[in-house]
């Protein structure tokens, strides 16, 4: 079985966000980047099918040079090799079409729910559709059998227990699979492992960036005595009006 | 120009955060159409006119009665070409994320989530979406003839501005290839408010200390008629479901107030609730980064403050 695992180089979970050149670009100084907490769960299902199937494991990132690290991280975490399309993530669909120009003869594409920069949650979807494929998110339990794929799904209140053919897409969260830390071989071995760098596919796209902006600052926070909590239920009645 | 809406159900009845994305396309101008799936009490489907559907149309073949992505955007595609709609609007969930997505590719239509505002379009079609988990919002052009909108909890306001409407039934031609894969079962908190869609939200953190006190935070919601939510430790711990973590990696709430009982408010968790209209914070921590982020703040210990106010709550009603 091949199983294909798409990674996103992301700010650590921690970082405050903020922008440069009048509000169009990230700013990076300073920020941490990480493998999207969703496409860890991703790759640590994809690493567990390895260990119990013999599968092979190709990690993909549509990103520049700069995402290296991040993606050699996944090869340390244990995928066999990986590809990286040499481009800027514009949007969803441009990042979607980059990843199903190489995702032919995989069994299994493995995905996070969502990125957490451009938390789109859609690239799983756009995928799948582009190659004809059946495609699920947020998948919380993925298990094979044969060419059956069984899956618990996240519904709004609770899931939904499904079944569906290989090959297909899926969106990861947990519990899916524990985080993988890298240890002292797999980060050695990392740096062998193949990295092929692929320029990106012609796309035309149809959403443009024009600029970000920060959600404006919350007012001071009014205390209510411990002893009073009546004062806060008119506060919520009458100043908030949420009650 | 007019658009279709997508009107999610559950047990028959429309869901709140679809008539939203009704409103919602009500206040972008132009004829909407209403397109619902599956079973559907008919009171239900006649009352979206209210909202601002001008009509309604309705797919009750019993297959769509589970929720496929592949054979709702099926649906869909044929509503949009019969009825030569410019727009899809569909309210964001685990159903109408994927269903959107499905639709955009089969259209060549440009796509966009979690979309907070109405559009401007003065210049061109731009809207106003939230990223970086709520820290941050973009605004990005849409070029494409067709577009695809998925909105956000709370980005129209929902009001009557109609009356009910008759409902058209629609028979779109699906083939077993649409329903590409097979629910087994599903698993559903019933009789209670969902976390995604509830209005007031009352969670707990680790410093309820154990799962034997959660009735705490059940007696305050239920006198708020809210739901119940959570920190990623609380349910790691099993002290509740999976389904109620609340934050970066879990759900992501927009309620009109959320209320923060016992959680530090690490910055994993307020980017679950950052969206919320007010946040009240009830820590016996006067540090607790959460009061940063709060408009209310009582500092005390949860066991003496949470059986007061759901007192006051009663009281007041
Ligand atoms: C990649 C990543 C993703 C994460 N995603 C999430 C996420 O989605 N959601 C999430 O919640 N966390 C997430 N976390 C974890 C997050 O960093 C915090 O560890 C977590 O939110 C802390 O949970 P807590 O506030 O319940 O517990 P604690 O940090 O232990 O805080 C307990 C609080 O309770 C207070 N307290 C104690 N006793 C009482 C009492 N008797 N009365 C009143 N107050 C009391 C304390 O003062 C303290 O502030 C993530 C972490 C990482 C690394
Ligand atoms: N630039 C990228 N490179 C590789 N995979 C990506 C990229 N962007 C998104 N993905 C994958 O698509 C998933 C959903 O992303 P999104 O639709 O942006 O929320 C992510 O969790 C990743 O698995």
């Amino acid at each position: 079985m091949k199983i294909l695992v798409c990674i996103t180089h992301v700010p650590d979970t921690t970082s405050k966000v903020n922008f440069t050149d009048n509000n169009t670009k990230f700013d990076s100084i300073g920020v941490q980047y990480i493998i999207g907490p969703y496409d860890d769960y991703a790759l640590a299902r994809a690493i567990e099918l390895k260990e119990a199937t013999g599968a092979s494991v190709t990690a993909i990132n549509v990103g520049l040079a700069e995402t290296e690290p991040t993606i050699r991280k996944a090869l340390a975490i244990g995928a066999d090799d990986a590809i990286r399309v040499n481009s800027e993530p514009t949007d969803s669909f441009f990042v979607a079409s980059q990843i199903a120009a190489h995702a032919q003869g995989f069994d299994l594409i493995l995905m996070g729910r969502e990125s957490i920069d451009y938390n789109s949650g859609v690239v799983h979807s756009l995928v799948g559709e582009m190659l004809g494929l059946p495609s699920f998110s947020p998948v919380m339990k993925l298990e094979i059998e044969g060419t059956t794929v069984k899956m618990s799904r996240e519904i709004e209140g609770g899931k939904e227990i499904l079944e569906a053919k290989l090959p297909l897409v899926a969106g990861c969260q947990e519990p899916i699979a524990e985080w993988k830390i890298p240890n002292m071989r797999g980060i050695m071995s990392a740096r062998t492992k193949p990295l092929k760098v692929v320029d990106a596919v012609a796309v035309e796209s149809t959403v443009k960036s024009q600029k970000f902006q920060l959600p404006a600052p919350k007012g001071a926070v009014k205390m209510v005595s411990a002893d009073n909590v009546g004062e806060l239920v008119s506060l919520l009645k009458n100043e908030a009006k949420v009650l | 120009m007019s658009s279709i809406v997508f009107v999610e159900s559950a047990d028959g009845k429309v869901k709140k955060t679809s008539l939203e994305a009704v409103a919602f396309a009500h206040a972008m101008g132009g004829a909407v159409t209403a397109v619902a799936m599956g079973a559907v009490d008919s009171s239900d489907l006649e009352s979206i006119g209210k909202y601002g559907a001008t009509k309604v149309l309705h797919a009750a073949d019993a297959r769509l009665n589970q929720g496929i992505a592949k054979a709702y955007s099926a649906v869909l595609i044929q509503a949009i070409s019969q009825e030569n709609a410019d727009h899809l609007i569909l309210a964001g969930s685990s159903l109408g994320t994927p269903v959107a997505a499905l639709v955009s590719i089969a259209l060549k239509a440009s796509l966009a989530t979690n979309v907070v505002e109405l559009p401007n379009t003065s210049s061109g079609f731009v809207v106003k979406r939230s990223i970086y988990t709520g820290k941050a919002f973009s605004y990005v052009e849409l070029t494409a003839a067709k577009k695809v909108l998925v909105i956000k909890k709370n980005a129209a306001e929902l009001k009557e501005v109609g009356s009910s409407v008759s409902v058209t039934a629609f028979n779109p031609a699906l083939s077993d290839t649409d329903f590409n894969a097979k629910i087994l079962s599903t698993e559903k908190a019933t009789g209670e408010v969902l976390l995604p869609e509830a209005e007031i939200v009352v969670s707990g953190g680790r410093g309820l200390k154990g799962p034997e006190h959660w009735g705490l935070i059940e007696d305050l919601a239920k006198s708020l008629h809210a739901a119940t939510g959570c920190s990623k430790p609380v349910s790691d711990l099993g002290w509740r479901p999976h389904h109620e973590h609340v934050g970066q990696t879990g759900i992501k709430v927009a309620p009109q107030l959320y209320i923060a009982v016992g959680i530090s408010g690490a910055i994993q968790h307020l980017a679950g609730v950052n969206s919320s209209k007010f946040i009240v914070v009830i820590n016996k921590d006067p540090d607790a980064p959460f009061f940063k982020a709060a408009d209310y703040g009582i500092v005390g210990d949860a066991f003496e403050v949470l059986p007061k106010l759901t007192a006051a709550v009663k009281a007041a009603k």
